[in-house]
């Protein structure tokens, strides 16, 4: 154990440790145990961050759920992201960066899908209501914690069965079977192992540690789902944010759904979060020369007339990443249309393609003007 | 190294952590739901292989176990001065012929790193990647696509990329559908003792700087040892010394991926030298290779760039080549590239073949000398330039102007314990 459980607000005053001190009824929310590196706990409810309780599930005392303007795809999975800062401590402001947490925090993400008989649902996006969940509607199927070490991020995959999620380090395949738009296929759902959680969160390939991504102002910037207000701000008027800037001085990336969007940003955003841990200067592919990430300026870099390099049969037969105008002649367009295990990109964390996705980028590409010599 | 000095206790530890989390999975059992089958999974050695990677620590080595062992997904090893070790490259094998998940069968991001004595089989992707890391062993690791040549095949058999101080010692890789043995934008390598058979290219060195390939064999491969240089890369490679291989009748039909770099390698290509400096060409074994024993060539007539454009930083033309004391068997009596084929019966007649050194002539316009592209010191050596860069009209088979010392390179010395 490296910290004490209590409630964040609750622990700032005499009041509120009155009512820490009598805390107890199971009505009351999970108080939050944090770990160290030798002690994880088998079961997630040890860490008192979120517990299914009947057909709800409960956040613990001081987890704060939060979304981001462009999500990662997870084989259509909704997202429960919430974050945990120790008593009277917060997260720092950057401005391109993740936010920099104090030991002791927990970043948490919950995959779940809206099920209808034995199948699960590919969804779009739920409201954020975590009091609204209906469990007996949903599927819960892995939590993701990130926890704060003295030494850095740790990750640690928990695999939902009944009602507790358990630790797998190693990972698991849920068979299950997904409707989507227009047909029921079946889903080997992955969960990643722990290594593979840095084949993501190692965007700085070359030092190997783990970086939150999402936690980012520019994917920040935004409303929580239902609740007035924007996050950034919210977060920094209860003290857990500190340094935040003017609003106009915070990056914002658009959804990419947002239909009233401009389409190359639209474009852009999904790159970023989908593509830019792996494909910046210093990721794990940096390797094939494409950056996908949001700072990257160069056209060539971002894959425009730039042949593979080690691509393999990832090139789908096509000459680049990009052909402008030719969505059918980029190896992008491609990557993400297969389902291939061996081409397919991301290569960790999909199994089926994000239709609505690729026919963004389609889109985009399509208008892109110019054309490879 | 580490992973040498340290005792090998990870497989009790390794056991004793999976019984444990084997029985708190199974003492979880209170909240209805089914297990859909992983704790089936949990009892494979899939699962006990990939747990012992995840709760490695630095010194461990991890032992296969004899036998054909199933992977579902690929693995992953994040942790520096791990060993695994096999009992043979024949007798631990794991395949992946079931393959679901994972772009490689194991991969691996870290440094300190030996693998040995064990074989990785039908991997949709890559089977052994090692992605940035230095003091990396590789030694009697055998790399296979069972069906042999197969378009479908993954790319790669052993690829280390952007790795320093690598040694791979007496690998066998075999039907990969891009390079056998791969090493890419890394720096100091050996290559030794290796036999690549039946891939697109067999050895591949790309943007890497200082490596030294021999006592290899290369052959059946459509092309057998390749030193290229890819533009958009952060390393652009130079310094690689090509010796007492043999790199004999490399003629399988090129079963890469359309517009891959190695799907513009022709069939029947010994050695090809593509937009790289300082390459050594010595005392190997050449012949059997149809459409050329050496090719040399610019970023300009690779067909893996002829019609796309090129990173203006890029340098496309091949510099510094130094060949001597080769032995050339039979090669380029047919070439695998209509103008190559066209020049051979204009040239040599209906019988004839190419000469052992085929070079596009394609040259820096702010060199002057010849000799700075290509040296020449085989006794019994012929040459043609075939001047690709003017439509293949004045093709030159003199040598004499080609007829030079360049110094030689040093030896690769490898940073690491016996």
């Amino acid at each position: 154990m490296i910290g004490a459980s209590s409630t964040r607000r609750a622990a700032h005053t005499f009041g509120g440790l009155i009512a820490l001190l009598l805390l107890s009824a199971c009505s009351d929310p999970p108080q939050v145990r944090l770990y160290g590196p030798d002690a994880y706990p088998e079961r997630l409810s040890a860490w008192g961050l979120l517990e299914r309780r009947g057909d709800a599930l409960v956040l613990g005392a001081g987890v704060e759920p939060y979304e981001i303007g462009t999500p990662l795809f997870s084989d259509y999975a909704l997202k429960l992201r919430t974050y945990y800062l120790p008593p009277g401590t917060a997260m720092r402001y950057r401005h391109a960066e993740s936010f920099d947490f104090p030991v002791g925090s927990v970043v948490s993400k919950t995959f779940f899908y809206p099920t209808r008989g034995g199948a699960v649902l590919a969804s779009s996006g739920w409201d954020g209501d975590v009091d609204g969940l209906d469990l007996d509607e949903q599927r819960l199927v892995e939590t993701r914690l990130l926890v704060r070490q003295t030494d850095g991020w740790d990750a640690l995959p928990y695999v939902w069965d009944g009602n507790d999620a358990y630790l797998r380090l190693t990972g698991d395949v849920r068979p299950m079977q997904i409707a989507l738009a227009d047909e029921m296929v079946p889903l080997a759902y992955v969960v990643p192992a722990r290594s593979e959680c840095a084949s993501c969160h190692a965007t700085d390939h070359t030092d190997g540690r783990l970086q939150l991504i999402g936690l980012k102002a520019r994917h920040l910037n935004r409303t929580y789902p239902g609740s007035p207000g924007n996050q950034l701000s919210l977060w920094a008027a209860r003290g857990d944010l500190t340094e935040l800037p003017l609003p106009a001085e915070v990056p914002r990336t658009v959804a990419w759904n947002d239909p009233n969007a401009d389409l190359a940003e639209r474009a852009r955003a999904y790159l970023d979060i989908n593509c830019g841990h792996c494909h910046n200067p210093a990721g794990a592919a940096d390797t094939s020369g494409l950056l996908l990430d949001a700072h990257t300026t160069s056209f060539r870099q971002l894959g425009f007339c730039k042949p593979p390099v080690a691509a393999g049969r990832g090139t789908g037969g096509r000459p680049y990443s990009i052909v402008p105008g030719e969505p059918d002649q980029s190896i992008l367009v491609f990557r993400l249309e297969t389902t291939d295990p061996a081409t397919r990109m991301p290569e960790t964390g999909r199994s089926l393609s994000h239709r609505e996705a690729v026919a963004l980028l389609r889109k985009w590409i399509a208008g892109l003007a110019g054309e490879c010599a | 190294m580490r992973a040498n000095t340290m005792p090998s206790k990870s497989i009790a530890r390794n056991a004793s952590t999976l019984s444990c989390l084997l029985l708190l999975v199974a003492g979880c059992g209170d909240g209805g739901g089914s297990s859909d089958g992983s704790a089936a999974a949990a009892r494979s050695y899939e699962e006990e292989f990939r747990l012992a990677l995840e709760t490695a620590v630095p010194g461990d080595v991890i032992e296969v176990p004899r036998g054909t062992h199933a992977f579902t997904r690929s693995v992953t090893l994040n942790t520096d001065g791990i060993t695994i070790r096999g009992s043979g490259m024949n007798d631990s094998v794991l395949s992946f012929a079931g393959q679901i998940a994972g772009a490689e069968g194991l991969l691996v991001n870290a440094s300190d790193f030996t693998i040995e004595d064990l074989a990785i089989e039908d991997t949709v992707g890559d089977a052994l990647k090692i992605n940035e890391g230095r003091n990396i062993v590789i030694r009697r690791v055998r790399t296979e696509w069972t069906n042999g040549p197969d378009a479908e095949n993954g790319a790669y058999g052993v690829y280390p990329v952007q790795t320093e101080n690598v040694l791979i010692d007496g690998a066998v890789a075999i039907a990969a559908s891009d390079a056998g043995i791969y090493v890419g934008q890394s720096r100091n390598v050996v290559v030794k003792n290796s036999r690549a058979e039946y891939n697109v290219a067999g050895i591949e060195i790309e943007n890497t700087i200082h490596a030294d390939v021999f006592d290899n064999v290369a052959r059946n491969n459509t092309g057998g040892i390749l030193v290229f240089n890819m533009p958009d890369l952060p390393q652009l490679g130079h310094s690689t010394r090509v010796f007492d291989n043999e790199i004999t009748g490399n003629n399988t039909a090129n079963f890469g991926a359309p517009g891959s770099a190695v799907a513009g390698v022709p069939a029947g290509t010994g050695i090809i030298i593509n937009s790289n400096d300082k390459v050594e060409i010595f005392n190997n074994r050449i012949g059997d290779n149809k459409t050329a024993n050496v090719l040399i060539s610019s970023a300009f007539s690779a067909a893996y760039s002829a019609d796309r454009e090129t990173a203006s930083e890029f340098d496309p033309y091949p510099e510094a080549i130094y060949i001597y004391d080769n032995t050339f068997g039979p090669g380029g009596t047919a070439p695998d590239r209509e103008e190559l084929e066209a020049l051979r019966q204009a040239m040599f007649g209906a019988d004839g073949s190419l000469p052992d050194i085929v070079w596009d002539g394609i040259v820096n316009p702010d060199l002057d000398n010849p000799a700075q592209v290509i040296c020449v010191e085989d006794d019994d050596a012929t040459f043609v330039n075939v001047d690709a860069g003017n439509g293949y009209q004045n093709p030159d088979t003199d040598i004499d102007a080609h007829t030079c010392r360049l110094p030689k390179l040093v030896e690769v010395e490898l940073a690491l314990a016996p």
